[in-house]
């Protein structure tokens, strides 16, 4: 696409208010780019009813814009740009008017659409859990530099940046220096005294400033040490919080000696549904499954 | 239960206190509006049979179709506040996207008191500076000669063109209004979807941006409509002896011969033949008359 002006490239937008027309009907509306490429009218007619059907909006040409629905409206933008049969389509942050229900609705009627058109949509948005869930890959930027591109697993999983690790799901943070290097295992003390072990990403010294990031998944929880998995370092602390989401419930648990606090995922199981605040537990996690990296260090 | 009573004690008194605020207004509309228009409407009913006797009759109103010149007169006026009204909305259109859409912050207020200053001078005087500016003597005569486009001073006031210009100035700044408004509310998100699905400028004007403002366009369309056919000075003293406009000749009636019976039919044909216009102008576009004034 190169020495192609932006504006002659065959991409279209999905704009983030749709910007649909509201002074035309449905029809009218995703005519209208066919209209300006002069085809002509009853071949634009057949189009757009061709692509009312895919979007599963047949009969609805003659609608107004303000009759339909948040869904609906979207699948007439995406139709209004398909009809062009763009290589690209452009979508700018389409759910980030919606309220939350509809906008977990949309995410998954927008994967399907894309499922059944092929076509290749370029998605901006800064809702993390609508790039994983429609992605085939995701480019995290910050500030202006792509962070790391790949698949959502391995954002999630093998994160190449301290930006991407904290960006990308939930993670705990942990800062301090590189003590012990054991292989690919870092040794991380905190300014409190606490020590965790990670597996380091990129080369790390012994002294280095680090960052650590665990997630609250890795973490294991249990009332005895016994009950933790073999391996895992174990550590004490005491439930200062329960935050109950239902399939997301997570506890916040403060180290006992240094007073760090962490966020542990609660296992599916109702293992720990009559956990209370302040309850001492025991908890560690396996370092294979923690990522350590030199502290401002950025993908490239 | 107590609430139901209180609601039921409240309401008259609601009722009392609604009545005491839209008072003044009842007595301005009443009183200026309503009284003189019945008063207007009876007077122009009547024709005099001998002195003193009146009766029932039409008589006036015949005269209006009977009379070429008068007729002839409203045509003109009708005709050329039409005109006006298209070359204000011309003139105002770009101005108003300017403000509404270009011009950011100080630089659109700055804009829109322009647009308003010149109605802190009243309509006489600027008219006056238009005569200074256009009359044989004038300004505008005087450059042209000394351009070397005209050998002789040539006489720019008195035509039809100067009572355009004349209009068209009045009434700017009420299409300017309208406009604004209208083209503010356009989000420029449809205008930017548009040309990326391949409009082009006259056809987002054609297709978006008109459709869009047609409400505002409308309003300021019978607000200046009404000005021009309503309007007497500028017609007078831009267009002399020629003008011809239909507010003189209800003047002539009402002063110059006395024959209030036929001003007051003029009057009221003015007003029933240019809210026709009005109608026919709305029928036409296709808007609701509700929807243009909340517009306007």
């Amino acid at each position: 696409m190169r020495g192609v002006a932006p504006n002659r490239r065959p991409v279209n937008m999905v704009f983030q208010h749709l910007a649909l027309f509201p002074m035309m009907s449905v029809g009218e509306n995703i005519g209208y780019g066919l209209a300006r490429r002069r085809v002509a009218p009853d071949a634009t007619r057949s189009r757009v009813d061709a692509m009312l059907e895919r979007v599963g909006l047949a009969g609805a040409r003659d609608k107004r814009i303000d009759q339909l629905s948040g869904g609906q409206k979207q699948r007439v933008a995406i139709a209004r740009s398909l009809v062009l049969e763009p290589t690209l389509l452009l979508l700018d942050e389409p759910l980030g008017a919606l309220d939350l229900k509809l906008r977990e609705h949309m995410k998954i009627e927008l994967k399907q659409l894309q499922a059944d058109f092929g076509t290749t949509f370029v998605y901006i948005t800064h809702d993390q859990s609508e790039a994983l869930v429609l992605s085939d890959h995701v480019a995290v930027m910050s500030a202006g530099r792509f962070e790391q591109v790949g698949t959502p697993q391995e954002l999630y999983y093998q994160p190449r940046t301290p930006f991407v690790a904290g960006f990308v799901g939930a993670n705990n943070r942990v800062a301090g220096s590189a003590g012990r290097v054991d292989g690919e295992i870092v040794e991380i003390v905190t300014g409190a005294g606490l020590a965790v072990r990670a597996r380091a990403s990129g080369a790390i010294a012994a002294g280095d400033v680090v960052e650590a990031f665990v997630r609250p998944e890795t973490v294991a929880l249990a009332r005895v040490t016994a009950e933790l998995p073999p391996g895992a370092q174990p550590f004490t602390g005491r439930v200062e919080s329960l935050l109950f989401d239902g399939a997301n419930s997570a506890v916040l648990v403060r180290e006992i000696k240094t007073h760090t606090k962490i966020r542990i995922a609660l296992p599916q199981t109702g293992r720990f549904a009559d956990l209370d605040a302040g309850e001492t537990v025991v908890f560690g996690f396996d370092a294979q499954r923690a990522v350590c990296f030199r502290a401002g260090s950025h993908g490239d | 239960m107590a609430t139901e009573t209180a609601g039921d004690l409240a309401a008259p008194r609601t009722r009392l206190a609604l009545l005491l605020l839209l008072a003044p207004a009842l007595v301005w509309l009443v009183g200026l509006i309503v009284l003189p228009h019945v008063e207007l409407a009876v007077l122009s009913l009547r024709a005099r049979v001998a002195p003193r006797i009146y009766e029932m009759s039409l008589k006036q109103y015949a005269t209006f179709v009977d009379e070429p010149l008068y007729w002839h007169t409203f045509v003109r006026t009708a005709a050329m506040s039409i005109l006006a009204t298209a070359c204000t909305l011309l003139i105002a259109f770009p101005a108003a996207w300017y403000i509404a859409k270009i011009a950011r912050g100080r630089k659109k207020s700055v804009l829109f008191v322009l647009c308003l200053i010149p109605f802190w001078v009243s309509e006489t005087v600027r008219t006056l500076g238009w005569m200074i500016l256009l009359r044989e003597s004038g300004v505008m005569p005087r450059l042209l000669v000394d351009l070397g486009i005209t050998p002789a001073p040539v006489e720019m006031l008195y035509h039809d063109a100067t009572i355009l210009v004349g209009l068209v100035y009045t009434s700017m700044l009420f299409m300017v209004v309208p406009l604004v408004s209208a083209l503010e509310s356009l989000d420029d998100s449809l205008i930017e979807a548009a040309y990326d699905l391949g409009g082009n400028g006259w056809s987002i004007l054609r297709q978006i941006v008109v459709p869009h403002a047609a409400p505002g366009i409308v309003a300021g369309s019978i607000v200046v409509f009404m000005l021009a056919v309503g309007n007497y000075l500028t017609p007078t003293l831009l267009g002399g002896k020629n003008s011809l406009w239909f507010t003189e000749q209800i003047y002539t009636q009402f002063i110059t011969r006395f024959n209030w019976e036929q001003g007051a039919a003029f009057g009221f044909l003015l007003l029933l033949l240019s809210t026709a216009i009005v109608w026919l102008g709305l029928t036409l576009s296709g808007q609701r008359f509700g929807d243009v004034m909340r517009r306007a």
